[in-house]
């Protein structure tokens, strides 16, 4: 059972539930006052702006106490994915390194990007090629990918990249990038491969009906 | 105990962009002003008892570094001042 966190002022939690049962998952929101329950698989951190973006995105969720339960949990080994806020909520707690911050353009962007996939020996880039381009919606205000020079080259060395903001035919360019990125970055990996944020929707692009299913691959990673 | 307040200003890092500084700047620009550039900084004062200003100091310092500033993006300062 994949564990969706529900901070109050998450708001993609229900579409990341309804995705990820599409995919064959069984997925429940876990108010994140509650208990990570036992049978818990995996642990998704969804998109919203909890606490109100107050301070800065994700902040006050990454000091509350289940974040405690999420770094035992990935101590286990249990697959944990950030996605927008859960990506700031990542960042801010430490999974990932980095800050997602105000975007370049200093305004909410809401639209849809091209990614490249950087790296696909990953649980959640595996269903892709690298070099394969996808298309996810954005919707962000903080979603600058901002890093320093040694922590970027230590991210590169160690090929922890999963995506970078591309045009349609893969190349990677300031024109491309929607929000400033250091290096279009728009997903990486934690210490571990079982850790990932990206500010990218998956959730929104995996059910047929919505007629994008580039995001089925992303969320397919919480299987073994 | 005393009681102190203890300022905390946390601001970027030099060289990081910030977008609602320039954006700011060209209003100001717009409404006919001129200047060379604009920073923005956030500024807490924290009231708390202590023993000395160094304790209070310090653990100001501890709520800048634990929450109130991002290390990958922020400096911050830390002043106190008996309340």
């Amino acid at each position: 059972m994949i564990a969706v966190v529900q901070f109050g002022g998450s708001n993609c939690d229900r579409d990341a539930v309804r995705a990820l049962e599409d995919l064959g998952f069984e997925a429940e929101r876990v108010w994140h006052e509650d208990p990570l329950p036992d049978e818990a698989t995996g642990i998704m951190l969804p998109g919203g702006f909890s606490y109100g973006d107050y301070l800065r995105g994700g902040a006050m969720a990454a000091r509350s106490p289940v974040m405690n339960a999420v770094r035992d949990a990935i101590e286990e080994g249990l697959p944990v994915l950030g996605v927008c806020n859960g990506a700031q909520v990542g960042c801010e707690a430490g999974l990932t390194p980095g800050a997602f911050t105000t975007n370049a353009s200093a305004r909410f962007q809401c639209e849809h990007v091209y990614l490249r996939v950087e790296n696909a020996d990953t649980r959640w880039t595996r269903a892709y090629d690298e070099g394969e381009v996808i298309e996810l919606p954005i919707a962000h205000g903080e979603g600058r990918f901002e890093i320093d020079d040694d922590g970027y080259e230590a991210l590169e060395s160690e090929d922890r990249i999963l995506f970078r903001y591309c045009d349609e035919d893969g190349n990677v360019t300031d024109d491309a990038n929607p929000n400033g990125s250091r290096g279009n970055v728009a997903g990486i990996l934690g210490d571990t491969e079982s850790v990932a944020v990206l500010m990218p929707h998956p959730e929104r692009a995996s059910l047929p009906e919505l007629g994008n299913t580039d995001g089925r691959g992303v969320l397919s990673g919480f299987e073994d | 105990m005393t009681t102190y307040t203890a300022t905390v200003t946390v601001r970027l890092k030099r060289g990081v962009l910030d977008p609602e500084a320039e954006t700011t700047k060209r209003a100001l620009e717009r409404l006919g002003f001129e200047l060379e550039a604009l920073r923005f900084t956030e500024r807490y004062e924290v009231d708390l008892d202590a023993a000395d200003a160094d304790a209070a100091a310090e653990r100001a310092d501890e709520m800048a570094e634990r929450l109130l500033a991002n290390p990958t993006i922020h400096d911050y300062e830390v002043e106190v001042a008996e309340a």
